[in-house]
């Protein structure tokens, strides 16, 4: 009974929130819904006893994919209302692909329906005495461990490809090299000058720049104060 | 009694009451973190801090929270209404739902469920949505600074918390919080996993946005960062939000690295003690190490901030954890199909 006046709930909200996401005004609030629909969707999973799913689903999509992508939209000045003009032009393309989708989905669906004993007949059927959890990662990791790195080369790929295009060496950047800071020692940018009394100021220039942080230590900061006293 | 809590309503009241009983000590606790942090700060700065409302200045929680609610709630014009209301309010409640998988002693926590460490996991990464929320609805140029910087900075830290919880999890074969903490029963997981702990103690300083990682506020650059059209209540939404977020990772270091409601050693004079005391100890002493942080380490850069999640805690992370299956799989102490 609770069951089923959740899953209502849950669909009923998850169907009225992906309409909305199509069809809200400002693409944030758009952004927003879509992550309403995602948590619904987590919902359903759990009501079907599939907890890992349904936080695997809130992790990823809601915590970090709808976070960069609202990060995204926050950013861009994308005009709307140009984008909503085609609506009319490309409204049966997209009409004919979610007709695609729904039959494919009623196949699947009905397949299952008329032909129960078919989940029994895969190569690794479902281990009926584990928590999903377990049986996720059996399934995974050794039974199909090869196309699951495939998936991972693939992810690799697309990710080295965007830092590729995006990255450029820009040697006006001000970098900060925390080893050469750490190497830093007080010889290096300290000097001790001898002063005596009532005798005013020699041209210490404090601000001179520092030696070469590489070898020839002494020798560089002797020809440094000497190099400055002429400056001034 | 017993027969009518098995009733569909007596359910439901039990519940209403399990509920009550972790959010009202929560709330107080929040309450004295505030007075505990001023007190602490004062004393490493040699100053004396709240003393003069109540004794030693006890009541001062109070006192200011009875002045957030007189205060008028300013709405910025050009703000988006519903967000900019919604926002404290997603804020204080993820903070709370958090604690329903906790638990405070061998079985003892709102909700048992099997998959309590990915509970927290997700509860805690979308922490981030009210503050990216309360930046952008804030139509202000330092919020949305502010929310910017804390969707990166929660993105890029939860990568190399995730990777330390499933070092955790590999030496204990399920995802059960309340089986976690029975399986550091021999030896607490901060002795052999110690890098980890440490990598995961400064990420939930990051998580948390407290200082030095504070830079969403960073209140010398940006102003007070997500939060500065916010005031009375709302504000104070945000503030015990963040008291309560830290309370959840100070529960959560507990948990998975300090033994939960386990006694330190499990002999007697330490047994004494029951579970659930130990746990405040701990999660107490978290809490101060939170604070005192704060006062000793001055603020990240940003960059500083990045360099330090990507290309430190990352890769050590994900050294540690293919250590960790390594080590367990050549022992052969692996823990087999547990749950």
């Amino acid at each position: 009974m609770i069951t089923m006046i959740a899953f209502y709930v849950f669909a009923a909200i998850l169907v009225a929130s992906a309409a909305l996401v199509v069809s809200a005004r400002n693409p944030v609030h758009s952004v927003l819904f879509l992550i309403l629909a995602f948590f619904n969707a987590a919902g359903l999973f759990l009501l079907n006893g599939a907890e890992f799913l349904a936080m695997i689903l809130v992790i990823v999509y809601v915590g970090a994919v709808a976070v960069l992508f609202l990060f995204v939209v926050m950013m861009l000045d994308v005009n709307f209302v140009e984008l909503r003009e085609g609506v009319q032009r490309y409204a049966p393309i997209g009409a004919m692909v979610g007709l695609v989708l729904f039959v494919e989905l009623l196949m699947v669906i009905g397949g299952w329906r008329f032909a129960p004993a078919m989940p029994t007949l895969r190569a690794a059927p479902t281990q009926t005495n584990v928590q999903n959890t377990a049986a996720l990662g059996d399934a995974l990791y050794t039974h199909n461990v090869l196309l699951f790195q495939l998936a991972g080369l693939v992810l690799l790929v697309a990710m080295i490809g965007a830092i590729v295009l995006t990255l450029r060496d820009r040697s006006v950047s001000r970098r900060q090299v925390i080893a050469r800071q750490i190497a830093r020692s007080a010889d290096l940018s300290l000097e001790m000058v001898p002063m005596a009394l009532n005798a005013g100021t020699p041209a210490t220039s404090f601000r001179r720049p520092l030696p070469e942080p590489v070898a020839h230590e002494a020798s560089a900061a002797h020809h440094g104060a000497v190099h400055h006293g002429e400056e001034h | 009694m017993a027969v009518f809590f098995a009733t569909p309503l007596g359910v439901l009241i039990l519940m209403v009451l399990e509920a009550l009983a972790i959010l009202v000590p929560l709330l107080i606790g929040v309450a004295y973190a505030t007075y505990a942090e001023r007190k602490i700060l004062a004393a490493i700065q040699l100053r004396k801090g709240p003393n003069v409302v109540g004794w030693f200045g006890l009541l001062q929680a109070f006192a200011d929270a009875g002045k957030m609610l007189m205060k008028e709630t300013i709405i910025p014009a050009g703000a988006n209404r519903v967000l900019f209301l919604l926002a404290p309010m997603i804020t204080f409640t993820l903070a709370m739902i958090a604690w329903a998988v906790i638990p405070v002693n061998d079985g003892w926590a709102v909700a048992k469920i099997n998959v309590g460490v990915l509970y927290l996991f997700a509860i805690s990464s979308l922490g981030v949505y009210g503050i990216i929320i309360a930046g952008w609805a804030s139509n202000s140029k330092y919020a949305f600074l502010g929310a910017l910087r804390s969707a990166a900075q929660m993105v890029s830290y939860e990568v190399s918390i995730g990777f330390v919880m499933v070092s955790v999890l590999l030496c204990v074969g399920s995802l059960n919080l309340n089986d976690i903490v029975l399986a550091q029963r021999h030896v607490w997981f901060c002795i052999p996993l110690l890098p980890m702990f440490v990598v995961f103690f400064i990420s939930a300083l990051a998580e948390t946005n407290r200082s030095p990682f504070d830079l969403p506020e960073g209140e010398s650059e940006i102003v007070a960062g997500f939060f500065v059209e916010y005031s009375a209540m709302a504000f104070a939404l945000f503030f015990l939000g963040e008291y309560a977020n830290m309370f959840l990772m100070s529960a959560m270091t507990s948990i998975l690295f300090l033994g939960g409601w386990l006694a330190p050693f499990g002999i007697a004079p330490f047994t004494w003690l029951p579970g659930p005391i130990w746990f405040i100890l701990k999660i107490m002493l978290c809490m101060f190490v939170f604070i005192w942080v704060r006062g000793t380490f001055p603020r990240y850069r940003y960059d500083q901030l990045m360099r330090l999640g990507w290309k430190v805690f990352l890769p050590l992370s994900l050294f540690w954890l293919v250590l960790t299956a390594g080590f367990l799989m050549a022992t052969g102490w692996l823990p087999q199909g547990a749950a």
